[in-house]
């Protein structure tokens, strides 16, 4: 039986090793080359772009703090019922004081506070006076502390307060994304927000749609200069180029500050239309300080990344095509519409996806030019990075924002199809 | 090339010797004039005394956010931080900053009055040491306003007596305030009306009166571009920021101190330094927030001394050469009618006002 099958078996190499794997093996041998040569950029793409991104989707669900910090108290409030109107017992105030004089210990117990301060207001003072004299107290001898605790603070006096401690309790949580949605996590589940304090949502349509407009202004300002630069004579497309590209180098807050001195209500643009008698001067357009504003400074901005893709797709259609149209007696715009445009929609594809990819995570030009009106997502993450400290809340932002943009590509690439983009 | 390449061994050596004995410390601060006025009064003599290379780093704005980072890698990078109140209060609560003792790790004031009592209220933080007083005001262009230039801060609100846009930071602290005092609250139970969901609408239905004339800032060199522009008649800044537009650029601009909001900036030591920097920070805040070095500072730029003991010591600009008292907030006649900045009670309302405040200002 084994010599049958060794005979009838696989073809040996040289060495006498079957080929199959002999083959194997130096393949391998070439792949594991190949993946040493690509090492370095792995890695860097790991470190810089994997792990943060990986990082960011965990922060926005990562909910360690409350338990880790408070862990007798939340054993003890199991069993307490958030709905019953009524004070926790004696033995959820005896485990919170012995959490806290450990806390208070470690000086853990104002960052709760800071962190549930996020959900429900006066937190964050709450945790630091009781924190002064919770750091007095001995958990063995001065009980019973649930009188005490309510007259260090009226806080501990009302069940909203352990109420939100045990809501916001588990260790991993969906309160981030909640909120993210203008909506927010409590005892009898997910809840809107007051109608006063939603403004994500919105935010979010706005970055999308403001985007799209300022796309579309890239694509009809970008093709006629592109087609321009791509059939003029060498030198003066050159002389062209440069005019794209001196804006393209100059630092994006110059540019920025540069639209400001323009656009404003004594800026050249109000001056110089006042002077020409074609606005009133108790009339000056309004064009900072708004969407309009965004709207112009992003659109110049991010214009060289959609005339530079635009314009090497163009110069790859042969002249040829357009002139053999126009010998059968193609008007001009018929020769433009079915012959000349179709070929330079993989230019608008590949220049579309990168001005509106740029556009939705702008951040520092709306926030210069914008106003109120015409701010973006990124600046209210920015400022839960920065100044609120609401991490938690900034990751989930920005997953959602990850997540759009992902999808939308995804769309794209079902109405365009992605193989129809070329950057040349 | 053998020369060249023997001096630059010399060269690597002496460097590589250099970087081993002097030593050095990351200072953060907020850069531009202030930045400056630091180095003057304090830097500069502190490495003469002591020999400690001071190395700067202008990201005070983004201070709470990058230690809180720092502290998260476990690499903390700098010494001694400069910041706003609020920001010490939250880097206490994070436990991101240190606990300073004010009667051991301060210096007493000339007469003996001890640190603690020397800075007296201004001790807001248990981690923090106020190094000056500024206030948030109101500067108007004075070609604009017509013969009665305003008089108190409820002109901003007024659109009738003074048309025309106005700036106002892109925030709820400090407008929310203002807007109640000229809504008929009284100063004392500002924070109490703010307190209440009603209060805060009382707040944004009085700035809703004028939303439409103001253009918002959210950087400190705004309102003064604006007006140097004539693109508003009156906004708020930072009453140093009016100072230079002022007196060192000579703009038609004057202040109205009416109802200035007083703040406090100052020190905070970052938690999880070592042993040995964190002795180096101790001495030169022990050095940097003394009476004469806080009076200094006052020659530069014109924000009020945090001390009680500087005060009498304020003199003249370094280069201007006028007196510094007057443009002082803490100056008598500016200091008329204040108020002062609750930092507990944002410390509790913040993240929530601010959301109704930049929904209100979404719509």
């Amino acid at each position: 039986m084994t010599d049958a099958s060794q005979n009838a078996g696989p073809m040996l190499a040289a060495d006498g090793t079957p080929l199959k794997q002999s083959l194997a093996r130096s393949l391998r041998r070439q792949k594991l080359r190949a993946l040493l040569l690509i090492s370095p950029l792995l890695l860097f793409v790991m470190f810089s772009f994997i792990v943060p991104i990986a990082s960011m989707l965990f922060r926005s669900v990562e909910n360690g703090m409350v338990a880790e910090t408070l862990p007798l108290t939340v054993e003890a409030l199991q069993s307490w019922d958030t709905q019953s109107g009524e004070l926790p017992e004696e033995a959820v105030y005896d485990a919170f004081v012995r959490d806290m004089v450990v806390a208070v210990e470690n000086k853990e117990h104002t960052r709760l506070g800071s962190r549930l301060n996020y959900e429900e207001t006066g937190m964050s003072s709450l945790f630091r006076k009781s924190g002064r004299k919770l750091k007095k107290m001995d958990p063995e001898t001065d009980g019973p502390f649930k009188e005490q605790l309510i007259e260090i603070h009226e806080g501990w006096g009302d069940p909203q307060t352990w109420s939100v401690i045990k809501t916001h309790s588990p260790a991993v949580t969906n309160g981030y994304f909640l909120n993210a949605v203008d909506m927010r996590r409590t005892p009898e589940g997910a809840q809107s927000q007051p109608e006063d304090k939603r403004i994500l949502i919105k935010l979010f349509g706005r970055t999308l749609f403001m985007s799209l407009v300022i796309t579309a202004s890239c694509i009809l300002l970008a093709y006629p200069v592109s087609y321009l630069l791509a059939t003029l004579p060498m030198r003066v497309s050159n002389l062209l180029m440069i005019l794209v590209l001196l804006p393209f180098w100059t630092s994006l807050l110059v540019r920025t500050s540069a639209w400001k001195v323009m656009l404003q209500q004594q800026g050249v643009i109000n001056e110089t239309l006042v002077w020409l008698g074609l606005v009133a001067d108790d009339a000056r357009l309004i064009i900072i300080n708004n969407q309009i504003g965004t709207i112009i400074a992003m659109t110049h901005i991010l214009l060289p990344f959609m005339i530079l893709p635009m314009y090497s797709v163009m110069q790859t259609i042969p002249p040829t095509y357009t002139r053999a149209a126009k010998s059968m007696g193609a008007t001009n715009w018929t020769t433009f519409w079915r012959i000349y445009f179709p070929q330079s929609i993989p230019g608008i594809g590949a220049g579309s996806i990168l001005v509106f990819i740029l556009a939705i995570g702008y951040y520092i030009t709306p926030e210069i030019v914008g106003g109120t009106k015409g701010v973006f997502i990124s600046n209210r993450i920015a400022y839960h990075i920065s100044s609120s400290l609401n991490w938690g809340l900034a990751a989930a932002l920005g997953t959602i924002l990850l997540a759009v943009v992902l999808l939308l590509y995804w769309v794209y690439d079902k109405i365009v199809g992605i193989d129809n983009v070329k950057l040349g | 090339m053998k020369p060249t390449k023997t001096l630059l061994t010399a060269a690597a050596l002496a460097t590589a010797a250099g970087s081993l004995s002097a030593e050095e410390m990351t200072i953060v601060s907020w850069g531009g004039a202030y930045s400056k006025s630091q180095l003057k009064a304090y830097h500069e003599p502190y490495s003469e005394k002591s020999g400690v290379t001071i190395l700067n780093d202008d990201s005070s704005a983004e201070a709470v956010a990058k230690l809180r980072a720092m502290n998260e890698a476990g690499n903390i990078t700098w010494d001694v931080v400069d910041v706003v109140a609020a920001d010490a209060i939250r880097l206490c609560d994070e436990g991101l900053a240190m606990e300073i003792d004010p009667d051991t790790m301060l210096a007493p004031a000339p007469d003996g009055t001890s640190a603690a009592d020397d800075f007296g209220d201004l001790l807001v933080s248990d981690c923090f040491i106020p190094q000056i007083v500024y206030s948030t005001t109101f500067g108007y262009r004075t070609d604009l306003v017509g013969d009665t230039p305003p008089a108190d801060v409820c002109a901003v609100f007024d659109l009738e007596a003074y048309p025309g846009k106005r700036s106002l930071e892109k925030r709820a602290i400090n407008n929310m305030e203002w807007a109640l005092i000229c809504d008929g609250v009284a100063k004392d139970d500002v924070y109490d009306v703010l307190a209440t969901p009603e209060g805060q609408d009382q707040a944004l239905a009085k700035l809703g009166t004028i939303k439409d004339n103001v253009v918002w800032w959210s950087a400190g060199a705004d309102t003064p571009q604006l007006l140097a522009d004539g693109e508003i008649i009156m906004g708020s800044t930072y009453n140093g920021r009016l100072f230079s537009v002022i007196e060192e650029q000579n703009q038609p601009v004057a202040m109205l101190w009416d109802a200035q909001i007083f703040d406090l900036d100052g020190w905070i030591i970052p938690a999880g330094l070592s042993e040995e920097r964190q002795q180096r920070a101790l001495d030169y805040i022990m050095f940097a927030t003394d009476t004469q070095r806080l009076a200094d500072q006052a020659k530069y730029i014109s924000y009020g001394p945090a001390r009680a003991s500087s005060a009498p010591l304020v003199g003249q600009h370094a280069e201007l050469g006028i007196d510094m008292a007057p443009h002082m907030p803490t100056d008598p006649e500016n200091a008329k009618n204040t108020f002062l900045y609750n930092y507990e009670f944002w410390a509790d309302y913040r993240d929530d006002i601010e959301a109704k405040f930049q929904a209100w200002l979404a719509q």
